[in-house]
């Protein structure tokens, strides 16, 4: 945690204005320009590879691929075929998500991802992890109760649902399908990807209207 | 390993909490130990599976309570260290310099970096131009292997000597992490997912109408005769 927040904009965590710093971010410090005056890393690449995740990429990604394959049956079939490659066709990909599998979410079985040994997730199509799918508490119940976790974080399925809980524990990547809505019918692609949120496609959620 | 990474099915975690409007990082360290750990990937010091074996060799308390990017920054400064390339005294030299507001340069002599070339470790996790030949079909019953490696391994703990059906084979050519992570080989071979019955591995326990899926590799299984 960062600690306290000053009020004068929006990029205060880069400087701590000498009040007590947590240790991590001290080692953190000094280890980063040990490593950069080694020539190791750069601090500006790392400069970017942060903005790069904190402003570039995130659950849109995912957002955009679920609307295209609400409206458009034939990417559908592809993304569920090769994830990634139909991915690739709306400019998204990149480290980390070796291979995709896209997981569909029916009327009858919902889908749920969970990495119970470290938090595997598809960095390059929903962003980093919120630290909910990150904690002990998620993964260590959601493959041995996900009912009563889903229904606790405010889905409750029927018993004749299956639900089927991906434990993403090789390099394979999980992104979940989820339902079109009722009410959505007349939604546009770009009025669908709005509506699509971050924990649909991890499948803790249904899509609203 | 059999260690507190190993989560699923264990108890005592409470709920599980949501924070509203989660920013993507929770301080800038966070984002840099993140970062930094990206940009190891093209320096050939170690491999993603190292990475994840270090974390596992924390110990339980400090697993717990560091946080996820905490134990990011642990594995990858005691790797470094192991390594010779940035050790932990020269990190704690550093943060007393900073305090002491002193400037001194690194020395380059006696230190692991660069790497040649001939060493350099791959950070990535498969390769597609290797042809392998899946041993078991979709729809094959399988066995998990009762396998309790002191090191690195995939295979959750909960799904050991649990039997299921093999319903995806990735027939890519995938490393085998048990000896990646120590930099044994690559054991290249294809990565199934099988799914359990929530009764398999839950037994009593098990809410109705739910199925785990493990993605595992063909080393981890058997195939299961009989019934």
């Amino acid at each position: 945690m960062s600690g306290h927040h000053h009020d004068h904009g929006h990029d205060d965590h880069d400087h701590d204005h000498g009040a007590e710093k947590p240790w991590q971010a001290v080692r953190t410090e000094a280890l980063e320009s040990l490593l950069n005056d080694l020539g190791i890393i750069s601090s500006a690449r790392i400069d970017e590879i942060v903005s790069h995740y904190e402003d570039k990429i995130g659950p849109k990604s995912g957002a955009r691929v679920v609307a295209r394959a609400w409206t458009d049956p034939a990417f559908k079939a592809r993304l569920l075929a090769d994830g990634l490659a139909a991915c690739a066709e709306l400019g998204l990909g990149g480290p980390e998500t070796e291979y995709l599998h896209v997981v569909e979410n029916t009327a009858t079985v919902h889908n749920v991802v969970v990495c119970t040994l470290c938090s595997c997730y598809p960095w390059t199509i929903l962003g980093l992890p919120p630290a909910w799918y990150k904690s002990s508490a998620y993964r260590s119940r959601a493959v041995r109760e996900p009912r009563r976790v889903l229904a606790e974080m405010g889905l409750t399925l029927a018993d004749d649902v299956t639900i089927q809980v991906w434990d993403s524990v090789s390099e394979i990547r999980y992104l979940v399908l989820p339902e079109r809505p009722p009410g959505a019918e007349g939604m546009t692609e770009d009025e669908l990807a709005d509506i699509v949120t971050r924990d649909a496609m991890i499948g803790v959620a249904r899509v609203q209207v | 390993m059999n260690g507190i990474h190993d989560m699923g099915g264990l108890h005592g975690f409470g709920p599980v909490t949501v924070e509203p409007n989660e920013p993507v990082f929770h301080a800038r360290w966070e984002g840099r130990v993140y970062a930094i750990t990206q940009a190891m990937d093209t320096t050939g010091l170690y491999n993603l599976d190292e990475h994840r074996h270090e974390i596992e060799l924390m110990d339980a308390a400090s697993y717990l309570t560091d946080g996820y990017y905490g134990r990011w920054l642990f594995a990858m400064e005691r790797i470094l260290d192991r390594k010779g390339v940035v050790r932990r005294a020269e990190v704690d030299r550093r943060i007393a310099q900073d305090v002491a507001g002193e400037v001194a340069p690194v020395e380059h002599a006696d230190r692991a970096w660069p790497v040649p070339s001939e060493t350099r470790i791959r950070w990535g996790a498969w390769r597609k131009d290797v042809a392998v030949a899946p041993k078991f079909a979709v729809g094959d019953r399988v066995r998990v292997r009762n396998h309790q490696p002191a090191g690195h391994t995939r295979l959750t703990h909960y799904v050991r000597d649990k039997v299921g059906t093999v319903t995806v084979v990735n027939a890519q050519a995938w490393v085998y992490p048990d000896t990646r992570a120590h930099n044994t080989g690559e054991n290249l071979q294809p990565v199934y997912n099988v799914s359990f019955s929530g009764e398999e591995v839950w037994g009593d326990a098990a809410e109705p109408n739910t199925i785990v899926r493990v993605d595992l590799s063909e080393d981890y299984l058997d195939r299961e005769t009989g019934a």
